[in-house]
């Protein structure tokens, strides 16, 4: 199309124009604008990780003083323990790791960082969000109706899952199963958004390869995400139907099948992980790439390496199955499919640890964070290798060690990721610096409590305890680990609170911290280009970026300064 | 590896260790290679008054070299690891040697049932022996298990065993265990199955050829002899 | 609302609204694939199923293939109406579509309705619960297709946004395409 400097001078005229439609607080809601839209996700994931880690305080405080009255909480029975724990999974995965991860840096960052003045179907994107919010709603509700929230953990296995006199929970279980489906509607209508504003509205100039890793990783992501949840989408209709019209699909005694659902939702749970692993790693290139003032070590590379972990990660899901009754003999084949895994991914962490050879680092915060990022993922991804061995998932599969794996590849993706993330575009998104040392303070403040929680749990999972008990007075052999139980619990409950420390930094550097200039970290990608925070429309009209090279040139030989921004003529 | 955390009390939960040491080994090189190269470079790179970064591409082939050799050795280390898996997968769960004994073990909300032969040896026969909730074995034979579910999905676990497989209805799983050391253990539920998941622990007694024989004597229900 | 010069970007050279309609069905090929999937593996695991598939009617379901297949060439005509410019005809056969759309679900309802009253409800057994999810599930995305041609063939009346006339088109066939599947699936196989 060769049309499009003719049709942009005629969107100009249109810009130009002043805008009708709802005023105040509906404006707010109703408003198109990709960078409100992040907003509302940013918020309502920040709202959602205070639920999922006040869950995680309730069930752990009952884990380490099983029976006690929980202060702000009450009396954990074992029913509200189970729909803790699922509410608690499904919230930090659905309704955290993705609304901020995907959704929020991608429609803040995806058209700034292509030069773009918004994302190609603004209309589809607020629907996108309005959907989301109701699924919020319900999923929110659906832990107070009667019978409880729904207890069958985030997997959802039938027959307990399908069945109210197995899980006695009708209503809690059926909100569930519709809170999933529609946040998973919400995120195909996002994820085409992103993938054709990519496609389609970059600035011009800009090549496949001049684009920064951020908009790549979530746009793969987003590929990812649509190809593989249409089974489990299926699938939850058929359990939805099962619920409540009394059909059989899952059912054994009505010639269903309850492994069908596994293998559904592991076809989409497994990709699920890499979803959101691969958002995070994009966020972390890019500050490790700023802060290192380094060109990045193989651009090309972490792109394939991204890539082939997608590919791969359709072909590994009965890996969470190994004993689940399916035939022994397949579990060799995705033993060798789920190893392979690791190579793209170790590549992928090698690069960005070569990245920072020959640098000049600077350990400003979104750096400690983007580097903690790196530091701590690594200890979960080894651990998955532990877990890909059929023969040592055996013994493992369902113990404390899977939680601390997955607890140290999601914690440092869904937090600190989006911490460092957050750090890192807070000036271009409120216009204000944040305060270095309250953010020094609340990093060690997270990152030390957080080894102390997990850490523990390995041991616990290799002396043979199981997940989702909630009480573990009950079995002879685990009860002299009752100190190990608190010594997790107590550093939870450190690092609640230091968050304080962050929430206090995010309101008083929103209302009184310096304001930000244009590019304050020296960044060479298109959003430090414009205002902070950027106006509607994110460039005036007429001063759209052009692009002439790629993100990542840094102390560039032929240049004075160590950077040189994508948008500066040669 | 594991015995000084948990008794090993099978005939493979040995192997198991063995295997989780091998892959501690493997990974834990790589581990600690990564991290201290990581921090290695941060603090050689770190910004500081006159030290400037350096322009490089990673397209150098001698600089490239430093993420293609890695990259050929972990696939070096993922292949000794799947042959090590699926060596002692094989032996647990894939093979099933001739059995002493035939055991039906149940999952149900909230318990287990365990059905055994009597003194005639034969599962299925009218002398079988029925308890909930806790199971006697003699030590050193070999035990198949037929195990099934009532409702919802359990799994039968058994740490000191390394045992541990899903009871999914509407299927019968055969599988094996020989035990080595006598004493009573946990037995585990460890799928979510319910409120009562977490009370659903039984106890295993292994014992000796004569205390089992006498059991399984005193047991046995009259109205079969 | 001002239109953003995002939305008039070509960077790959293929209009924005085509690229996202590939995408849609890209999502939705899985949620099919995945169902008709999982109806295989049970098919081939229960053959005593063919026994519940011989209560199908081939005949009505090959009526309502063929009404499908007549409704994707007006909806071609449609569009090639609309390459010319000719937002009235174009009008003309995507109201003709809906009509086909308007036969399939009546042939439809008459169908589950006699079905229903023979006792083979969606309970009835595997067979059957697997019949009206997926035939279920299509026949909602016929309606949504025919409510979306009707605010195409409106505003393709007045000649506003033609392009869109090619966009439902190639939704439609795909509609068609998975009844394609659906129909030997379901009502051949015995
Ligand atoms: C984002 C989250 C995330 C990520 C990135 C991963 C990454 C991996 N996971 Fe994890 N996993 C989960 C989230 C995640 N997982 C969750 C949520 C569950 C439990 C779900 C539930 O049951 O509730 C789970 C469970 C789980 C299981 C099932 C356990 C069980 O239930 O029995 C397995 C088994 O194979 C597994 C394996 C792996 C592997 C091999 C990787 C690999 O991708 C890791 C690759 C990375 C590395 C290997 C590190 C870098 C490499 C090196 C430093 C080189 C050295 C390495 C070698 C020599 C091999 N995971
Ligand atoms: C992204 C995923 C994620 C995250 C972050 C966490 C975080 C935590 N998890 Fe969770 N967890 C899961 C995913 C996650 N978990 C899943 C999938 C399960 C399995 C559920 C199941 O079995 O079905 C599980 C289960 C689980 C269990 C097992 C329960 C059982 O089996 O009996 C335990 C036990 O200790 C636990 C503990 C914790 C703790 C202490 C944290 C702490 O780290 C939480 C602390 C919280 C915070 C520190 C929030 C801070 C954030 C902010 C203040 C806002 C910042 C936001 C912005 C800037 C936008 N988790
Ligand atoms: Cu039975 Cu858990
Ligand atoms: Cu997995």
């Amino acid at each position: 199309m060769a049309h499009a400097s003719a049709t942009e001078a005629h969107a100009h005229e249109h810009a130009t124009q002043e805008h009708h439609g709802p005023q105040g607080i509906l404006k707010y809601l109703w408003s198109t604008d990709h960078k409100v839209i992040a907003m509302q996700y940013l918020f309502t994931g920040m709202f959602m990780a205070m639920v999922g880690g006040f869950m995680a305080y309730v069930f752990r405080m009952q884990l380490a003083f099983p029976g006690k009255s929980v202060p702000l909480f009450g009396y954990v029975s074992p029913g509200e323990y189970n729909a803790l724990i699922t509410g608690h999974g499904s919230i930090m995965i659905f309704w955290v790791a993705m609304p901020v991860l995907i959704a929020a840096f991608g429609n803040y960052l995806i058209p700034l960082m292509i030069g773009a003045d918004d994302m190609v179907f603004p209309r589809i994107n607020r629907l996108s969000y309005q959907i989301f919010l109701l699924s919020v709603l319900v999923i929110l509700s659906s832990l107070f109706v009667k019978g409880g929230g729904f207890g069958g953990a985030w997997t959802s296995y039938p027959p307990l899952s399908a069945n109210a006199d197995y899980n006695l929970t009708p209503l809690g279980s059926s909100m569930w199963l519709v809170a999933v489906a529609l946040e998973f509607v919400a995120f195909l209508l996002g994820g085409i958004n992103f993938i054709t504003t990519l496609m389609n509205a970059r600035a011009p100039g800009m090549k496949a390869y001049d684009i920064p890793m951020v908009p790549w990783m979530i746009v793969i992501a987003s590929i990812l995400f649509m190809l593989s949840v249409g089974p489990l989408f299926a699938g939850a209709i058929m359990l939805f139907f099962d619920q409540n019209l009394g059909t059989g699909f899952f059912d054994p005694t009505r010639g269903g099948d309850p492994v069908l659902w596994q293998h559904l939702f592991w076809f989409f749970g497994h990709p699920e992980v890499y979803v959101v692993l691969l958002p995070a790693v994009g966020i972390v290139i890019d500050i490790v790439a700023t802060f290192a003032r380094k060109k990045l070590f193989g651009y090309k590379t972490l792109l394939y390496t991204a890539v082939a972990t997608g590919v791969l990660s359709f072909f590994v899901w009965a890996h969470h199955q190994f004993i689940a009754g399916i035939d022994p003999r397949m579990a060799n084949i995705f033993t060798v499919t789920t190893l392979l895994i690791s190579v793209p991914i170790a590549e992928m962490c090698f690069v960005i640890i070569a990245t920072l050879y020959g640098g000049d680092i600077r350990l400003k915060v979104p750096m400690l964070w983007a580097l903690a990022f790196v530091g701590e993922f690594l200890i979960g991804g080894v651990t998955g290798i532990f877990l890909g061995a059929s023969g040592a998932d055996a013994y493992l599969h369902e113990t404390y060690f899977v939680l601390a794996h997955f607890h140290y590849t999601f914690f440092p993706i869904a937090i600190i990721g989006t911490f460092a993330g957050f750090t890192y575009w807070f000036p271009k998104m409120f216009g204000r610096m944040m305060n270095e040392t309250l953010g020094k303070i609340h990093f060690w403040g997270t990152i030390i409590p957080f080894n102390f929680i997990f850490i523990p749990l390995f041991v616990l999972g290799l002396d043979g305890q199981q997940r989702r008990i909630y009480n573990f007075q009950n079995f002879p052999e685990l009860q002299h680990l009752q100190p190990v139980r608190i010594l997790a619990t107590i550093s939870l409950v450190v690092m609640l609170f230091f968050q304080l420390f962050f929430f206090w930094n995010v309101i008083r550097s929103w209302r009184k911290g310096p304001k930000a200039e244009k590019n304050p970290w020296k960044s060479n990608t298109l959003e430090w280009t414009t205002e902070s925070p950027p106006p509607h429309g994110n460039w005036p009209v007429d001063e759209m970026p052009k692009v002439y090279r790629g993100p990542y040139e840094y102390n560039h030989p032929d240049r004075e300064e160590d950077y040189w921004p994508q948008n500066l003529p040669a | 590896m594991l015995h000084g955390l948990i008794t090993e009390a099978s005939s493979f939960a040995g192997s198991i260790d063995w295997l989780i040491f091998l892959v501690l080994v493997l990974v834990g090189f790589w581990f600690i290679l990564a991290e201290g190269v990581f921090f290695w470079l941060i603090f050689r790179f770190r910004s500081r008054p006159g030290h400037t970064g350096q322009y490089l591409t990673g397209k150098e082939k001698h600089i490239k070299r430093w993420i293609n050799i890695p990259h050929a050795l972990v696939l070096v280390c993922d292949v000794v690891i799947v042959i090590a898996a699926i060596h002692v997968w094989y032996i647990v769960k894939m093979d099933l040697p001739p059995a002493d004994y035939t055991i039906r073990v149940t999952g149900q909300q909230w318990a287990w049932v365990f059905q055994q032969p009597g003194e005639d040896g034969q599962l299925d026969t009218p002398d079988d022996i029925f308890t909930t909730d806790s199971l006697h074995v003699e030590v050193n034979k070999t035990y198949q298990f037929l195990l099934e579910s009532r409702d919802v999905i359990h799994d039968f676990s058994v740490p000191v065993f390394r045992l541990k497989q899903d009871a999914v209805p509407g299927r019968t799983i055969t599988g094996w265990f020989r035990p080595t050391k006598t004493g009573t253990f946990d037995v585990q539920c460890a799928k979510l199955c319910g409120i009562g998941h977490g009370v659903m622990e039984g106890s295993l007694v292994v014992e000796d050829q004569a205390h089992h024989t006498a059991w399984v004597a005193k047991n046995t229900p009259a109205a079969a002899q | 609302m001002h239109k953003p010069i995002a939305t008039t970007r070509s960077a790959t050279g293929i209009p924005t609204g085509r690229l996202a309609v590939w995408w849609v069905l890209a999502s939705e090929i899985v949620i099919f694939g995945g169902l008709l999937a999982s109806y295989v593996m049970h098919r081939i695991g229960h053959p005593e199923w063919a026994v519940a598939a011989s209560h199908t009617n081939t005949w009505i379901g090959a009526t309502n293939t063929f009404v499908l297949l007549t409704s994707s060439f007006t909806a071609v005509l449609a569009h090639q109406a609309a390459e010319h410019g000719d937002g009235k005809t174009a009008a003309k056969y995507l109201l003709m579509t809906i009509g086909g759309a308007a036969t399939f679900i009546t042939i439809k309802s008459f169908e589950w309705a006699h079905e229903i009253r023979e006792g083979f409800t969606i309970t009835a057994n595997g067979f059957w619960s697997f019949y009206y999810t997926a035939a279920g599930l299509h026949a909602l995305h016929v309606i949504a297709g025919a409510v979306v041609m009707a605010f195409i063939a409106r505003d393709a009346m007045k000649g506003r946004e033609l392009h869109r006339v090619e966009l439902v088109g190639i939704y439609w066939h795909f509609v068609d395409v998975i009844w394609i599947f659906l129909f030997p699936l379901l009502y051949i196989a015995k």
